[in-house]
């Protein structure tokens, strides 16, 4: 059995990947199972509670409902956008709130939080209402919002 | 005899002889250092001092042995720590550890003896500690009932004191001075006289040869550094960073992907399946029907778990309802309730002067009896990380990888179902993405060791999915009040009267352990029978029914319909006799000062004495309530809002205004998003919670129609905390049982719609 003709190409984190899988895989289990990028989070598997949330051209997209094969541009997960010793000030904003309780559903809430700031970088309650819609059961949601304007302020500073 | 049995017996001997002959011995041993077995002690590239600290080259670990689920544990443990030995707090690093038996919780016994936290009279203090020993023989690695701080607080801080002593000992041994003159800072010793340092690394191994002290004495509070303080949690950066590891995202070599379904109905049959179309599907590895232990579920094994999910989907099988079983929840709710009449009090555990001649005279003098009934209905914990865990089968050997909340529990139970003694199934505890009480539960880690058992020597890493989770959770059960009160010619209660029926979780939970329930359930009626007000005639009485359903521990347990109950009925007390319900609740609380100075405060800081805006369309009403639970007593105002057209613009719940009294507040910062956790879990329960059966089955499957609270919905939230004590008490849960009550009774103000079961929004639209 030959698959040459179904490889998918991906450019993730700024790599470029070609892959042998199900076109119908959703980008999700791509992430984790074939490449093992497990920042970005299982939740429920129908795109409501955001857990797998990664940017594409600075959008954000539920990649647990996505075909792999529909994921065309640039995505970025939770590991591209910084690191522990290096943290995106989304990141840094999320660290000095002491924003996470159990931790699950922050990978998607920053990546949320990334997009949205990337395209509105003095967003409004409303604004930060309207687009932070993922799922958090903690109830970390008051230092969320919390984080989402101290990253704005940080990043309105520093460009 | 097997060990569950052993274990019967050990409790029960406590309970009926006293078991004293048995237990002194094996209370005045200590446990043996769990630490002394790790690879890194053995082969001497660490030193343990007892089973908290580990010290290596890179510096001092601390291990903090609960489970880590967001309540900030291990950051408050290793503050215990590291407060006595001085160590500095950004470069501390903290590591779960192994599990053992030294690590038992004697908290969460000693909570589970029938007094008031606040009772230190001399027969409660005997019981609880006698209960602390039953925990030590027991062993139970817990993390549940808010007791972790508890548990810890004398005992993390003797063991960084102890060591501390060592250390002091070591470096005044390689010095030749007397050990008065020399100090710790920042992980060092030092002799101030010549400024001359020693890292606790460089004396670790002379350390460790030195008997430490068993009684060192502890920081006086005023010298406290680290506690009292919210400091930066130790979890924090791995959490932002998408570096934090959960159970399913460990990676081994030649690992596969499991996926399981189990019944859909409850105590069903499975006739038949046919896994034809299923193993066609690419990537498939194994398809493992798991039997009647595991309630037939089939287990599905690939080499990606969404190749594995799809090979599940194709399965054809035969699943039957069980015949002869009540599997609707309206029916089930309606014999919970008839429990009240059919049945004798499983405990009444409030029982001030003679509620029933007050209720008799009453009725002869034509008062007016006040009467309610309140229900609450079952429900899930939808943990956000759904249930996983990953399970390698080795010869005489298995290693579970998972995050959980009773570890040792676990390793017994797996040991007993592969057929290995318990030290050779070694359990490590990962970050929990949620716990709530549903990873207290051995489900999920039972079924991974036994496709691990099928499979040997390949590592299995089980996710369920979202739909199987909300299908298949150990549920918090559903509870039915009917209330009764007088009240008397100032407006006040004179008799409160409460009989609640609930399916017993500890019976379920204890049966499911192998773990002895002697006697009556205390968690039916807490949140309700032990609440910190003086009302002359003043009964709750517990009913415990059975139930088709299995039930688990649900944040804040019984006091999580309790507070609900209680609370709201108090409300339509206050309303009936036409008083402010705060001024009752100030008055009700005369006997307990610690209770009246939380409601002072919850009304300070809700102003409430102020009336809300008017004139803007909107109609605002403000509710109160307050429930000791876990040894900690929570008031809270939720203030609402609701538009002139409330089908158009619907009820939004603008504000909450918490105080806590958690005895010593040991990290201001963890503690209040701890309560602003609690708060919005019991508020999404009450707005949108429900668990229903029909013919058998959950109707539930996602969180499309099983949600909770988003971010647009969320509230301002306002925290306080008091210090009513000198020991911590409980965080994590407390925060939970008043915040359904405080919607209602808001609700109530604001639209005159009293609401007496949940979820509110079968009634009433929310924004």
């Amino acid at each position: 059995m030959t698959r040459s003709t179904d490889l998918i190409d991906l450019l993730i984190n700024g790599q470029a990947y070609r892959l042998d899988v199900e076109p119908e895989m959703p980008l999700l289990w791509v992430l984790r199972d074939e490449l093992g990028l497990t920042g970005t989070k299982y939740g429920c598997g129908i795109g409501q509670c955001g857990a797998c949330t990664v940017a594409i051209d600075a959008v954000p997209v539920r990649s647990c409902s996505l075909p792999v094969a529909a994921a065309q541009g640039a995505v970025t997960t939770i590991e591209g956008l910084g690191s522990p010793d290096q943290p995106h000030p989304v990141q840094q904003a999320w660290i000095s709130a002491q924003a996470a309780q159990c931790g699950y559903c922050q990978p998607g809430q920053i990546m949320s939080a990334a997009c949205l700031l990337a395209r509105n970088p003095d967003p409004s309650a409303a604004d930060i209402d309207a687009a932070m819609t993922n799922l958090c059961r903690c109830g970390t949601y008051p230092r969320l919002r919390d984080a989402v304007r101290l990253a704005a302020a940080t990043l309105r500073e520093t460009t | 005899m097997n060990r569950l049995t052993r274990r019967r017996f050990l409790i029960g001997s406590m309970a009926i002889a006293g078991g004293v002959a048995f237990g002194v011995y094996q209370l005045r041993r200590p446990l043996p250092n769990p630490l002394d077995d790790i690879d890194q002690v053995r082969d001497g590239s660490a030193v343990t001092l007892n089973p908290y600290l580990i010290i290596d080259a890179e510096g001092v670990a601390i291990i903090t042995p609960r489970a880590e689920m967001g309540q900030g544990i291990h950051t408050s443990l290793a503050a215990l720590v590291a407060e006595e030995l001085d160590l500095p707090w950004q470069t501390l690093r903290s590591l779960h550890g192994p599990t053992a038996n030294a690590y038992f919780n004697a908290a969460m016994l000693e909570a589970a003896v029938p007094y008031p936290s606040w009772d230190r009279s001399w027969l409660a203090e005997g019981l609880r500690d006698a209960t602390a020993v039953a925990g030590k023989l027991l062993g139970l690695q817990l993390t549940g009932g808010s007791t972790s701080t508890a548990d810890a607080f004398i005992k993390l801080r003797k063991a960084g004191a102890a060591a501390r002593q060592v250390l002091l000992q070591a470096a005044a041994e390689h010095w030749g001075l007397s050990l008065d003159g020399l100090r710790t800072e920042a992980g060092a010793v030092v002799d101030p006289d010549s400024g001359r340092r020693l890292p606790y690394p460089a004396l670790a191994e002379a350390a460790a040869q030195i008997e430490p002290p068993t009684d060192p004495p502890l920081k006086p509070r005023q010298q406290w550094q680290l506690l009292g303080r919210a400091l930066p949690r130790v979890d924090m950066v791995a959490k932002c960073t998408g570096t934090a590891r959960f159970a399913s995202d460990l990676r081994l070599p030649g690992m596969c992907y499991a996926t399981v379904i189990a019944n859909p109905y409850l105590h069903g049959t499975r006739a038949g399946f046919d896994a034809s179309r299923a193993r066609t599907r690419r990537g498939l590895v194994r398809i493992i029907d798991l039997g009647p232990t595991q309630d037939n579920a089939i287990a599905v094994v690939a080499d990606n778990r969404w190749r594995a999910s799809q090979a599940a989907a194709a399965l054809e099988i035969d699943w039957r309802p069980a015949p002869d079983l009540t599997g609707d929840s309206v029916t089930m709710l309606d014999e919970i309730a008839a429990s009240i009449d059919q049945l004798e009090p499983d405990a009444v555990p409030r029982d001030d002067g003679d509620a029933e001649q007050a209720l008799r005279i009453a009725r002869a003098e034509a008062k007016p009896v006040i009467t309610a009934e309140y229900r609450a209905p079952f429900l899930a914990h939808t943990t956000l990380e759904p249930p996983s865990a990953v399970a390698l089968r080795q010869p005489g050997r298995l290693k579970l990888w998972i995050g959980h909340q009773a570890p040792t529990l676990l390793r017994d139970l797996a040991a007993q179902q592969s057929g290995l003694d318990p030290d050779q199934v070694d359990v490590q505890v990962e970050l929990l993405g949620g716990g709530f009480g549903r990873r207290a539960e051995v489900d999920f880690g039972l079924q991974a060791a036994a496709i691990a058992e099928a499979m040997p020597g390949i590592p299995i890493n089980l996710t369920w999915s979202r739909e199987e989770d909300i299908r298949h959770d150990l549920y918090r059960p559903a509870a039915v009040a009917r209330c009764r009160g007088v009240i008397d010619q100032n407006g006040m209660p004179w008799v409160l009267d409460m009989d609640i029926a609930s399916p017993s979780v500890m019976r379920s939970f204890a049966g499911r352990m192998g773990l002895p329930a002697l006697g009556p359930d205390k968690l039916i009626t807490e949140g309700a029978a032990r609440q910190p007000y003086s009302i002359p005639h003043y009964r709750v009485a517990g009913y415990r029914p059975e139930s088709p359903v299995a039930l688990g521990n649900w944040r804040s347990v019984g006091a999580s319909f309790n507070g609900f109950f209680h609370e709201c009925f108090l409300d339509e007390l206050a309303v009936a006799g036409g008083i402010d319900p705060l001024a009752m609740r100030l008055a009700l609380t005369r006997d307990y000062p610690f209770a009246r100075a939380v409601l002072q405060s919850v009304g300070e800081l809700s102003d409430w004495e102020t009336p809300l805006p008017r004139g803007d369309g909107r109609r605002r009403g403000r509710g109160l309530a307050m429930t000791h639970s876990f040894g900690s007593t929570v008031a809270q105002v939720v203030e609402v809002s609701v538009g002139t057209n409330p089908d158009q613009d619907g009820l939004r719940i603008e504000r909450v205004y918490c105080v806590a009294d958690v005895g010593l507040a040991l990290d201001p910062g963890i503690i209040e998003a701890q309560m602003q956790s609690g708060i919005l879990y019991g508020l999404s329960a009450a707005v949108m919670g429900e668990i229903s059966f029909r013919d058998g089955r959950v109707e539930q499957s996602n969180f499309h129609d099983y949600g909770a609270l988003r971010l647009a919905q969320c509230p301002e939230i306002r925290v306080r905390i008091l210090e009513s004590g000198d020991a911590p008490t409980g965080v994590g849960e407390p925060g939970t049982p008043p915040s359904k009550p405080a919607l209602a009774n808001a609700i109530y103000a604001a639209t005159g719609q009293r609401l007496r079961d949940y979820p509110f929004n079968r009634y009433i639209r929310f924004a």
